[in-house]
């Protein structure tokens, strides 16, 4: 049986880490709040970005030599995944959801015969990965989480995605990150990127244009092709924004939830040791009764 | 009639209102968006968007560089960047300015296509600053 002293600090000790966890919750709830608001902010773009892009593939349909983005290079051999993580941990299974997914994905697509290559996002996957598959690591990209997420992570990704496959280093892209789903639920989801899902886009710009606009021709300047090569690699990074602001959020939901557990956690252990205490105390000052009373007897 | 002009960086809507016309700085030279205009679609380079009400400009945003969307009624500017005009910090670009100008010397200067990027983003960070000391 642990003695009075040892069993004050320890309620004492986990009376601070209470604290600070409740402390963490809060704060997190409020980058949340943030967080979702720059989400919202962001999907204008995203939607007009699709809209046109939609209009364009519709015009440049059936042209030969479309864009490696869009098209990928018509070889299914060289994967590369690029798992989105946040940078710091203490959020629950937001970022091991990932890295399972990622690490599954992994071994299906060695199964399969292809070659896989990773890029981390965020060091918690950076990290993962250095132990697990260092040799697959072609770059990374850390140190923005946390904060508000500029647009430039994302062009910067993107830039070195799209570098990777004009050099003819990767065929296929795909991003593995939480979808947020509301602050108590993160989805971990893969997304390919290139080559680019363009069925969806274009049903639903066709069936949003076609009744809508009036049905003249569009005019291009300079010519679709052109558009269309500075378009993509700008959707691409799109995607990867919104994928990236959706991690931030996550991770401050989850965070959020996993902190408020911790919390609860705390105010149950500190019950049961405050009983633990208060029932040694009394223990001992009965001994202590029956000492004297036991002495007394005995003169 | 007015058109519906909104001018959209990846970050945030800026602008989302009804004005007479829009004149953007497309890649091949300054367009005005205005109602009744056949649908077009348009790269801008780096310049002044300048919003028009009763001829008169009313309001002035810097892009750097993007595309255009338009139609009979209104006009979309996606911007990689966008600020209003009396918001620019010439510091700040005149800091890119300098880092862009040496990443062009240090470039391979055979490499054309590496080269164009650059200089297109030089344009458009000299006009940034031309803006940014006219309105000053």
């Amino acid at each position: 049986m642990a003695s009075l002293k040892e069993l004050r600090a320890r309620i004492g000790s986990i009376k601070s880490t209470r604290k600070i966890t409740s402390a963490m919750k809060m704060v997190a709830a409020a980058k949340l709040r943030r967080a979702q608001a720059s989400a919202e902010a962001a999907r204008p773009y995203a939607a007009a970005m699709r809209r046109m892009l939609g209009e364009l593939a519709a015009a440049t349909k059936g042209e030969e030599g479309a864009p490696r983005l869009l098209a990928g290079t018509g070889q299914d051999k060289v994967h590369l995944l690029v798992p989105i993580t946040s940078d710091r941990g203490l959020c629950g299974g937001f970022n091991s959801n990932v890295n399972r997914l990622t690490l599954q994905t992994i071994k299906k697509l060695q199964a399969e015969g292809k070659t896989v290559k990773l890029l981390p996002v965020g060091r918690r996957a950076l990290s993962f990965f250095n132990r697990e598959h260092a040799n697959l690591i072609v770059d990374q990209v850390i140190g923005f989480s946390g904060k508000e997420v500029p647009f430039s992570v994302a062009s910067d990704l993107g830039n070195k995605v799209n570098a990777l496959l004009e050099a003819g280093d990767i065929d296929v892209c795909t991003l593995v990150f939480n979808k947020f789903q509301n602050a108590m639920t993160q989805v971990p989801a893969c997304q390919q990127l290139v080559p680019m899902v363009v069925d969806d886009v274009v049903a639903t710009a066709s069936a949003a244009s076609a009744p809508a606009e009036d049905a003249a021709q569009y005019e291009f300047e300079p010519d679709e092709a052109t558009l269309l090569a500075m378009l993509l690699p700008r959707n691409l990074q799109v995607q990867i924004y919104a994928s990236l602001l959706e991690t931030a959020a996550g991770e401050n939901g989850a965070r959020m939830t996993a902190m408020d557990n911790a919390t609860r956690n705390a105010g149950r252990t500190i019950d049961s040791l405050s009983k633990v205490y208060n029932r040694t105390r009394q223990t001992n000052i009965t001994n202590e009764l029956i000492e004297i009373i036991s002495g007394a007897q005995a003169v | 009639m007015p058109i519906q002009i909104e001018i959209i960086s990846p970050e945030k809507v800026l602008v989302s209102r009804e004005v007479d016309m829009v004149v953007m700085p497309g890649a091949e030279g300054d367009i005005a968006a205005m109602p009744e205009r056949a649908p077009m679609m348009l790269l801008l380079r780096g310049g002044i968007v300048s919003l028009y009400d009763n001829d008169a400009v009313t309001d002035r945003y810097f892009v750097g560089g993007g595309f255009a969307d338009m139609t009979a009624t209104r006009c979309t500017i996606l911007a990689d960047k966008a600020e209003p005009v009396s918001e620019i910090s010439i510091d700040n670009a005149t800091a890119a300015l300098e880092a862009l100008t040496e990443a062009w010397d240090k470039a391979d200067k055979t490499d054309i296509s590496r080269l164009d990027v650059l200089q297109d983003k030089i344009l458009s960070v000299r006009a940034e600053i031309e803006a940014g000391s006219s309105a000053s």
